[in-house]
């Protein structure tokens, strides 16, 4: 062992013991992607955790500026891209707020459903993961089986799997037609039983909550204060959900619930919470896109005022959306040609996997997996 | 047997009889059905463990290579045994080569005291429980050797994971072997066996309402010996990429692998000698039958009980999640010990009193087949149970 600090030597009586840096990752089964954390142990005992990120690093924002509005639209799926519906969502509403235009009112309800139906996806991802993190490996598939029902809905919407590019500025690339909101809403009636599934399986399994019970306990002004967002600030019981608080796109005109941690296993904001919430929201998910489904109006997807290269005028424009992974922002400054002068995102796994140092004090080896897992971190956002 | 074909070969070869040489040629002429067998539980086990994962998670598994990718395994072994062999740059090399060897050779010695059928079995010790116990437990020091030797912070936490793990349950497993031993009086598994002869009461574990309890410890301490699921944390795939075998490659990673299989066989099949009486099928007339036909069935029934007990051990592997390192201790040492250690006294206490108390066991039976009975109605009532848990949301679809 070559690298062990020795900036702390206990020593009890013979005994001594020194400190050890592990390093997790960037290549590590569960650090979700190129993510790294350098732990100091103390035996199982983690000290100290450093996450060190911009392994994937692509200057996002600067191609944005050197691309025209419309072919920036491509590079935001690569953004978060297990919820790349969202982030099509954000970056539209964004321009189109620049640009002040009106979005016809089919637009706006296929992308609410479409964007539900990702959120559900990556939640099921998040799940399944984070069952594997904690090691039952069977729930992991039961959630991809479900998740690539949700998948070959938004592929047949859109012939993409993965990065859409659907929500464009002004409305949808194309059409739902009567057949896919038919299988859509068949999805809905599939799904939520399977929740139950998932609960029998993982939520409910004994060992499962005494892994995640009390484990990387988040305080509400710890969340607040590092600016976290999404199931992992609902999970310590703040009650904040963009799409309540500052309804974009047509979702004041849908009634749920915000689900927010309870402690109902362990404490307010440990790991189950933030997993519970994940697991609620998919039902909230359902409910919306089952009363999308019934209010969906006839109509234009998307409206014939924008070009093909947008020219907005001279100004700014910051729109925020909730994504799977919390609160997801675009800055957009125009200073009247075709091509953005600034775009700043705001990506909500950035803050959220801020607060990991503060989670894993005092943690053991085995809790740092299950905490990053409860981050839900997703690198592509992160590294931008 | 074995000495009279070593006798004609070295009289053969001009050596002279009785020495070592005779030793060492009777130790390999039984080395070889061992190896057979424990390759083949390999075979079975791994391609049964592959096909079990996936029904339980709605796969289907190997479905390429034999009949239901029965010889996959086999497939799989002879890419392993053509990958190039991979030593660290910075890893102890002569270490490194021998921990497989190790922990493969404590799986293969403990076959040799293992009994199939009655007169199946290479070395019917004396002490063979005994021997079975210290031999198992000399895994851990080639699975130590092996974090130590690759020169990895992550083996190196694998195997001081196993260590912690595999030297603490040896405690609460060797308890429930006592009480096997109390029952029959005699530390030789065939002996064990065979006191258990007679009808399916008369196995251990009908004979006596305590044997139940530890048969569970055995079963539960048995995994986390196996370094199984729930107790894989040794390997934790999420946690230590795959603790102390992560440097670990080819073939080297091929023995390891097997010796873990085997380790599964062997602990199922003495928890089959111990409580499920051994080759026994429970039915009188047709325990009586010996000769050679009475041995076959006697070791086919033996070896279905074990893997049925395999079959178990996967179950719980592909159901439940890995649990913390001191809840894995806590789960020791505040519960399987004193459990076992109260267990053991109300077994021989149970044993002082009565010994033959047939009516027990024909009452356990009884209680089981209604459980067995009650047990779809319960399962419903339990699933029902967990569903209400969650609250679901009122919504007209």
């Amino acid at each position: 062992m070559t690298e062990i600090t020795t900036s702390q030597i206990d020593q009890h009586g013979d005994v001594k013991t020194e400190e050890m840096l592990l390093n997790m990752g960037p290549q590590h089964p569960s650090t979700h992607g190129v993510f790294r954390v350098v732990i100091r142990t103390d035996g199982e005992i983690v000290l100290e955790a450093e996450s060190h990120i911009g392994y994937l690093h692509r200057c996002f924002e600067k191609i944005c500026e050197n691309v025209n509005y419309t072919k920036a639209t491509p590079y935001t799926d690569r953004l978060d891209y297990l919820m790349a519906m969202g982030n099509n969502l954000g970056y539209a509403l964004a321009v189109e707020r620049l640009m002040d235009v009106e979005v016809p009112e089919r637009a706006e309800y296929i992308r609410v459903i479409v964007t539900e139906l990702s959120r559900i996806a990556s939640h099921l991802l998040a799940i399944g993961t984070y069952g594997m993190d904690i090691g039952a490996i069977t729930p992991f598939l039961y959630c991809f089986r479900d998740r690539e029902k949700a998948l070959y809905i938004l592929e047949t919407v859109c012939g993409q799997r993965l990065n859409y590019n659907y929500v464009r500025i002004g409305g949808v690339a194309y059409d739902m037609d009567d057949a896919m909101l038919k299988m859509t809403r068949e999805f809905c009636d599939y799904f939520l039983p399977r929740v139950m599934e998932y609960n029998d399986l993982l939520t409910y399994n004994g060992i499962f909550i005494e892994r995640t019970a009390h484990v990387g306990v988040l305080t509400a002004e710890q969340g607040i204060a590092f600016g976290c967002t999404g199931p992992v600030l609902r999970g310590s019981g703040v009650k904040r959900d963009l799409r309540k608080d500052a309804p974009y796109s047509v979702y004041n005109r849908f009634d749920f619930d915000v689900p927010v941690g309870t402690g109902e296993a362990g404490s307010v904001g440990d790991c189950f919470d933030r997993y519970m919430v994940r697991m609620r929201e998919m039902i909230e998910s359902v409910k919306i896109i089952n009363q999308a489904l019934d209010q969906i109006p006839e109509g234009p997807f998307k409206t014939d005022k924008i070009k093909s290269k947008p020219k907005p005028d001279k100004g700014d424009a910051y729109t925020a959306v909730e994504n799977a992974r919390g609160e997801l922002g675009f800055y957009l400054i125009s200073d009247g040609s075709d091509t953005a002068f600034r775009l700043k995102c705001r990506s909500p796994a950035f803050s959220n996997v801020s607060v990991l140092h503060e989670l894993c004090r005092g943690a053991m080896v085995a809790d740092v997996v299950a905490i990053i897992g409860s981050l839900d971190i997703v690198m592509g956002e992160i590294d931008r | 047997m074995p000495y009279t074909i070593v006798n004609h070969a070295l009289e053969y070869f001009g050596l002279e009889q009785g020495g070592i040489w005779s030793f060492i040629g009777a130790v390999s002429v039984w080395a070889l059905p061992i190896t057979g067998f424990v390759s083949l539980v390999g075979l079975v086990s791994i391609w049964l463990e592959r096909k079990i994962s996936a029904h339980i998670q709605c796969r289907v598994g190997p479905m390429e290579v034999g009949p239901h990718g029965l010889l996959q395994t086999l497939a799989d072994g002879i890419k392993l045994l053509g990958k190039e062999d991979l030593v660290p740059k910075n890893a102890d090399r002569p270490l490194f080569a021998l921990a497989p060897m190790l922990v493969f050779a404590s799986t293969f010695v403990s076959f040799a005291c293992l009994p199939f059928s009655e007169h199946a079995i290479i070395a019917d010790l004396n002490i063979g429980i005994f021997f079975i116990a210290a031999v198992g437990s000399l895994e851990v020091i080639g699975v130590v050797m092996a974090g130590w030797a690759s020169n990895n912070k992550w083996s190196l936490f694998g195997a001081i994971r196993a260590a912690t793990q595999v030297v603490s349950y040896e405690i609460p497993l060797s308890l429930t072997l006592l009480a096997g031993i109390l029952c029959a009086g005699s530390m030789s598994l065939i002996d064990v066996t065979q006191a258990q002869g007679g009808w399916i009461w008369s196995w251990f574990i009908f004979r006596n309402p305590f044997m139940w309890i530890m048969f569970l410890i055995y079963f539960i301490s048995s995994l986390a010996e196996c370094q199984r699921a729930p107790f894989d944390l040794p390997e934790a795939e999420s946690e230590l990429v795959s603790g102390f075998h992560t440097e670990y490659s080819g073939m080297r990673f091929a023995i390891f692998f097997l010796a873990e299989y085997g380790k599964m066989y062997i602990v199922t099949a003495l928890g089959v000698v111990l409580f499920f009486g051994g080759w026994y099928t429970g039915i009188k007339p047709i325990d009586e039958i010996g000769g050679i036909a009475g041995n076959l069935i006697g070791a086919g029934v033996m070896v279905t009980k074990s893997f049925l007990l395999v079959c178990v051990q996967m179950w719980i592997r592909w159901t439940l999640p890995r649990i913390r390192l001191d809840q894995m201790m806590a789960l020791c040492l505040k519960f399987l010990l004193p459990i076992s250690l109260g267990g053991l006294m109300l077994v021989a206490i149970w044993q002082g009193l009565m010994p033959d108390f047939k009516l027990f066991g024909i009452a356990m039976i009884a209680a089981m087949v209604f459980a067995f009975m009650q047990m779809r109605r319960i399962y419903r009532n339990v699933t029902n149970a967990s569903k209400t848990r969650i609250v679901l949301p009122t919504m007209k679809v």
